[in-house]
């Protein structure tokens, strides 16, 4: 059935359709949406859960790993200073292999104030041994969203879906909502490895010595790298049932492309308008989605650049004193391999800055006429 | 009576420190309860004592959790059961005087404002005992403590978490010493009949930070009930407050602190202060008491 959806609200259409037991979270802009739409699908008896109202986002999350413990399939989202709130609860999640769902909805971090989409909130949560998925469209948030609950389940890590602030939170477009046996067809209810039970009681997260402590970590490296080969089998059977894939990654008319733009979240839709009008005028460009951050990959990123001489990843956040973060990560994955693009390392939109078509053909024309980046951080005033 | 250890649920192997108050309370605890708890277990000296893996000296499922979420995970838990149609299960978030006191704080009077189904037991050994003794603010009045050396002792009495607790109208609160463990134990009956949230707040004598004879810990609880120091009484939602234990005779705080080398730095007058202190909250606890007439 097609709906006419803000992107909140696919997040919650989507938690209900996946059937979340406890849902637990706090309110902050520009997230609101979803607790908003989650409370009346629950108030309305559409939604089975419990949905505990907390006083903060770290006893959001606290409250989604106890419920997660004791088996039930668990749920919370947030933004910006509530994900920062969380940090804490984030590593302690994931090392208890919870395999909470969150989604987080970019938004920049204070001071100063500032709303509007920035990805330096869910990026700065590198290591904390969550899933990260960018999302470009209300479509694919709602399908993300209903893979996360089977990925993370499947691996017994946390996975975070992120969408910008308002570009997709609070803009309206056209989603296919599966059928509710579909997707329960696709999404088996949670069942735990081991779980908080007084018939089999197991102690969890006591005290180790070093060499115990690097063999969990090692195991949850392991089970994090692996969980690429899951997410693409996800994927594989997503499309059997609904028709539609995603992908870690995306590459879009890169064949013999001078220039490959890489993008993450909304701006990879704008982007791939102006790759189709630069390609009208014979420009060499294509475009690459990332859509997977964590685990990183490397492998789909490599392959789908091919042979373009030069990359420009364009990055809506920012690691101070060090640049774009996806541009980093792509610097560092390409270091081994025996032929490697100059990468152009582009921040811009921070604080919700918009990235027309425009915008973005300028870029690409500028880029294709240059050699090598001139500076580390190539500034993208909009 | 039974001297087995068959039926305890804190067994053999569990590292406290000579003469711990926490495992007394915690074994009156469970011994009521019983084995269909689940415990979670933020920072504080029991995320220790129950021993390091692969070993547990706990025969109950064991959750450790962040030091300030005791309150918030155990609610989770509990919505997990609820969801789950699980209904003979007690869930028990056990944390110390730094965990409920200060860095807790929030998070339990979240879970108290929601009257979330748990029941949530302080036990107060009166300062950061895990960490090396740094001051809470269960910290008495006069104490030392390594973040309150003699020179610059506490100067701030301890904090009224009692009150706190029934400003939230919670259908039980009480508090306990491990000196009177009948006592302790039908406080425990009562909570594990109620649903909603109960709070217990348990005095734990520590030996270690307390600077005392590790054999002086029932002793040192005794007093402290005895000196007025640490009343034992009951709040039902909030409002109707019953005492559960009168003194005969006082016992001065001077005899009371006498034994903890962590007040020996006080001066005659200091130890008057405390006296006064004390006797001040007895009788506003004494007034509130008989405004509800047993």
């Amino acid at each position: 059935m097609k709906q006419v959806l803000m992107g909140d609200h696919a997040v919650a259409r989507a938690v209900q359709l996946a059937r979340a037991e406890v849902i637990s979270a706090y309110p902050i802009t520009p997230q609101t949406l979803i607790v908003e739409e989650l409370s009346e699908i629950c108030a309305r008896g559409e939604l089975d859960a419990r949905f505990i109202k907390v006083e903060s986002e770290h006893s959001a999350l606290a409250c989604c790993m106890g419920a997660s413990m004791a088996g039930a399939r668990t749920f919370t989202a947030t933004s910006s200073q509530g994900l920062l709130l969380m940090h804490e609860i984030m590593h302690w999640s994931a090392g208890a292999r919870t395999p909470i769902v969150m989604v987080n909805v970019n938004r920049a971090i204070a001071p100063p104030w500032n709303l509007w989409s920035d990805q330096t909130d869910s990026l700065s949560q590198r290591d904390t041994s969550w899933l990260q998925f960018y999302c470009e469209n209300n479509q694919e948030v709602l399908d993300t969203v209903i893979m996360a609950f089977r990925i993370a389940e499947r691996i017994f890590l946390p996975v975070m879906i992120v969408l910008d602030a308002f570009i997709l939170s609070h803009t309206s477009e056209v989603v296919d909502i599966p059928d509710r046996k579909d997707v329960d067809a696709f999404l088996p209810p949670f069942k735990p490895l081991l779980k908080l039970d007084v018939d089999e009681p197991h102690s969890f997260g006591s005290i180790t010595g070093p060499a115990e402590y690097q063999q969990i970590k090692k195991m949850r490296h392991e089970d994090m790298m692996d969980a690429i080969r899951v997410i693409k089998e996800t994927d594989d059977e997503f499309e059997k049932i609904f028709g539609r894939r995603h992908g870690p990654v995306s590459a879009y008319r890169c064949e013999n492309a001078e220039l490959v733009l890489v993008t993450t979240g909304a701006m990879s839709g704008t982007t791939r308008i102006a790759i189709d009008r630069l390609r009208e005028k014979g420009m060499p460009v294509g475009a690459l989605k990332i859509r997977l951050f964590r685990p990183f990959p490397a492998e789909e990123i490599a392959s789908s650049i091919g042979g373009a001489p030069k990359i420009a990843v364009i990055d809506r956040n920012l690691s101070v004193g060090a640049g774009g973060i996806f541009a980093q990560e792509i610097k560092a994955s390409l270091y081994g391999k025996a032929t490697r693009p100059a990468v152009f390392g582009l921040v811009g939109g921070l604080g919700g800055g918009d990235f027309t078509p425009d915008a973005i053909e300028d870029i690409a024309k500028r880029l294709l006429g240059a050699q090598a980046p001139e500076a580390d951080v190539i500034w993208e005033e909009l | 009576m039974d001297r087995s250890l068959e039926h305890e649920l804190v067994n053999r192997g569990h590292v406290a420190c000579p003469g711990c108050g926490a495992v007394l309370a915690m074994r009156y605890v469970l011994n009521v309860l019983g084995p269909k708890t689940i415990l979670v277990l933020p920072a504080c000296c029991w995320s220790v004592i129950t021993n390091r893996h692969p070993n547990s000296a706990m025969k109950i499922p064991v959750f450790h959790t962040a030091f300030e979420t005791a309150a918030c995970t155990a609610a989770g838990v509990r919505a997990a059961l609820e969801i789950k149609g699980v209904q003979d299960v007690n869930v028990l978030a056990w944390a110390g005087d730094g965990g409920t006191f200060d860095i807790g704080l929030q998070a339990l009077s979240g879970a108290a404002e929601r009257n979330d189904d748990i029941i949530y037991v302080c036990y107060d050994n009166e300062a950061y005992m895990n960490t090396g003794i740094q001051r809470s603010s269960a910290t008495p009045f006069g104490a030392w403590t390594t973040t309150t050396p003699e020179a610059s002792y506490k100067e701030r009495p301890k904090k009224d978490i009692m009150a706190i607790m029934a400003a939230h109208n919670i259908p039980y609160a009480a508090t306990a010493s491990v000196a009177f463990p009948e006592d302790l134990m039908e406080k425990t009956a009562r909570a594990k009949q109620l649903r909603g949230m109960r709070f217990l707040h348990i005095l734990c004598p520590c030996p270690t930070g307390w600077k005392c004879a590790s054999d002086l810990t029932v002793k040192l609880a005794r007093d402290a009930v005895n000196s007025k120091s640490f009343p034992l009484y009951e709040i039902f939602d909030g409002v109707r407050y019953k005492l559960s234990y009168k003194p005969g005779e006082q016992l001065s705080i001077a005899e009371y602190i006498k034994p903890q080398r962590r007040f020996a730095h006080l001066k005659p007058v200091e130890v008057e202060a405390i006296q006064q202190q004390t006797d001040e909250r007895w009788k506003r606890l004494m007034h509130t008491v008989s405004s509800w007439p047993a």
